[in-house]
């Protein structure tokens, strides 16, 4: 690859560009409401990924938004992640993509073949999804942008709000984490081939398998991990009405993210993901390793479902027959002290 | 000891260029690692802890942060004093600013204009803002139209930051028809807002 036709890093790509979710809570909560819509299901006071607005009994849009800065030099490939990345908020409501509009921000001065590159990975993840890029709005900026505002269809009646999972319900993640700290590593030279082939493989995966074949189970809530990590997105999950277990040994993950993180090739992000819910969270003897994995921001990352756990088990192998690297990570809990606990392996 | 310049690095840089110069420093010795946010004193403090060296931090300015480490056998050999530690996450804490003239510190005026201005721009680049900040007597003239700090106020606002101005203040210099930010106060929520804060600061 030319030198020109590569990106050039922001201070922190990807979801890990995100605003702590500290601050952005303070701004959130202090926003004007106005009066609610009845039609809006979801997006008025909850945490959650996108908008939901019913049209009529059985058909509701699920609306959503997401962009960021690269965290890959190639951009053919970073337009890939920031689609699938954009378009897995739809998927975690448990919707189907219809409409995408492109988020673009672009130095002028840039070459032209880069934001075109950029533009081909989106629209052939767009296309996957079984959505129409339908237009688009540019802007000139200092730094490379690009992201989706995308549009989709859910059945009102079957679609998963993030803070609906029940006590006694098992969390399944569907990805491996991890894709933070290896495209951290990866920025510094630090990186091993596998691992970054392992990152880009994660982050370039639609959530639409994963999301069409949890509609057949009996889950109970869903939210995709991405910025936040795990950890701060399970608590949003939990939202101060429930408590959870995880057990490190089942967590999905980049084996050599770990190593990356007793390296201390650490982001910004997940010292502020820990920040924010380090005081929920107990750690019972788990490697610093694994608790840096658990905080690391994921771009495009994996869906965290809540099930009914008499069929987790076969969601699970239902998953991972469909070549996903999913597994049962934990379970929810009647609410208590400690909100989340991470033990380092599943109780025999 | 050896000092390592990692301002205006980003995470994970300053740690890279920390252990590079602890590898190079080649055996137990002093490293200060200088960085311009308290997330990377963070993390530098998580790699000291978990490799069971004794750190210390301490925060110079807006934009200077320096962490000290002591590499190698076991930390104690001095007693050194720690300074001020700026590890904990100040977030959750309620602190309360209090902007009581249009002034900062007495003897010149001028000065003092400056001085305010400066720490009003300051406030909105820290990563811990204070949960409210109280305008009273002259410095009700900084929420009040031809403030020179106005836009610094409103981006506190916008960033979540609770901002007050005295009633009687603004009745006072005639300027209730001028505020421009935040809500108007009485001296009972003044008095209830500085008791219940967790620290106020006045500069």
């Amino acid at each position: 690859m030319s030198e020109n036709k590569e990106l050039v890093f922001c201070r922190g790509g990807g979801c890990t560009a995100k605003l702590g979710p500290g601050i952005l809570e303070r701004v959130l909560s202090r926003l004007p409401k106005g009066e609610r819509d009845p039609h809006l299901l979801i997006g008025y006071d909850s945490h959650d990924d996108a908008a939901v607005y019913q049209i009529s009994d059985n058909l509701a849009v699920v609306q959503t938004l997401d962009f960021f800065p690269p965290m890959l030099d190639d951009p053919y490939t970073f337009g890939k992640v920031a689609a699938a990345n954009a378009l897995s908020d739809i998927y975690a409501m448990g919707g189907d993509v219809k409409t995408a509009l492109n988020i673009v921000c672009f130095p002028e001065k840039m070459d032209l073949n880069i934001l075109g590159a950029i533009m081909q990975g989106g629209a052939e993840k767009v296309q996957e999804a079984g959505g129409t890029l339908a237009g688009g709005h540019s802007i000139q900026d200092s730094e490379v942008k690009y992201g989706l505002s995308v549009m989709g269809f859910v059945d009102p009646h079957h679609m998963y709000a993030n803070n609906t999972g029940q006590a006694g319900d098992v969390l399944i993640l569907t990805k491996k984490l991890g894709v933070g700290l290896v495209c951290t590593a990866n920025r510094v030279g630090e990186a091993s081939k596998e691992a970054m082939t392992q990152a880009v493989d994660s982050m370039t995966t639609l959530n639409r398998t994963a999301s069409e074949i949890m509609r057949r189970y009996p889950v109970h809530a869903c939210t995709d991990v991405t910025g936040f990590g795990l950890l701060a997105h399970l608590h949003e999950m939990l939202d101060g009405k429930l408590a959870a277990e995880i057990y490190a040994d089942q967590v999905p993950r980049i084996p050599e993210a770990l190593e990356y993180a007793d390296a201390f090739l650490l982001t910004a992000a997940a010292q502020r993901n820990r920040n924010h819910v380090g005081k929920q969270v107990r750690f019972a003897d788990v490697p610093f390793a694994m608790e840096e994995l658990l905080y690391d921001p994921q771009t495009s990352g994996g869906l965290l479902m809540a099930v009914q756990k008499e069929e987790a088990e076969a969601l699970v192998r239902e998953l991972q027959a469909a070549g996903l690297p999913a597994q049962a990570v934990g379970v929810l809990k009647a609410a208590a002290d400690t909100e989340i606990t991470v033990y380092p392996a599943k109780p025999r | 000891m050896i000092t390592v310049d990692a301002r205006g690095d980003a995470c994970p840089i300053p740690v890279v260029k920390t252990k590079n110069a602890i590898k190079e420093m080649g055996g137990p010795g002093e490293v200060r690692t200088l960085v311009d946010n308290e997330i990377a004193v963070q993390n530098l403090t998580k790699m000291a802890d978990q490799k069971g060296w004794k750190v210390s931090s301490r925060k110079i300015d807006e934009d200077n942060y320096e962490v000290t480490m002591t590499v190698g056998e076991t930390a104690g050999a001095e007693a050194e004093e720690a300074p001020e530690v700026c590890q904990p996450d100040a977030r959750t804490r309620k602190t309360v600013v209090v902007i009581a003239s249009d002034c900062m510190g007495q003897g010149n005026d001028d000065l003092g204009h400056v001085l305010i201005k400066s720490f009003l721009y300051s406030l909105t680049q820290q990563d811990v803002l204070p949960a409210t900040i109280l305008f009273y007597n002259t410095g009700a003239r900084l929420t009040c139209e031809g403030s020179p700090v106005l836009e610094d106020v409103k981006s506190l606002e916008a960033l979540g930051v609770e901002i007050l101005t005295c009633g009687t203040c603004l009745d006072f210099q005639h300027l209730k028809e001028k505020l421009q930010v935040g809500g108007v106060t009485n001296m009972y929520e003044i008095a209830e807002k500085m008791l219940k804060a967790d620290h106020v600061i006045r500069p």
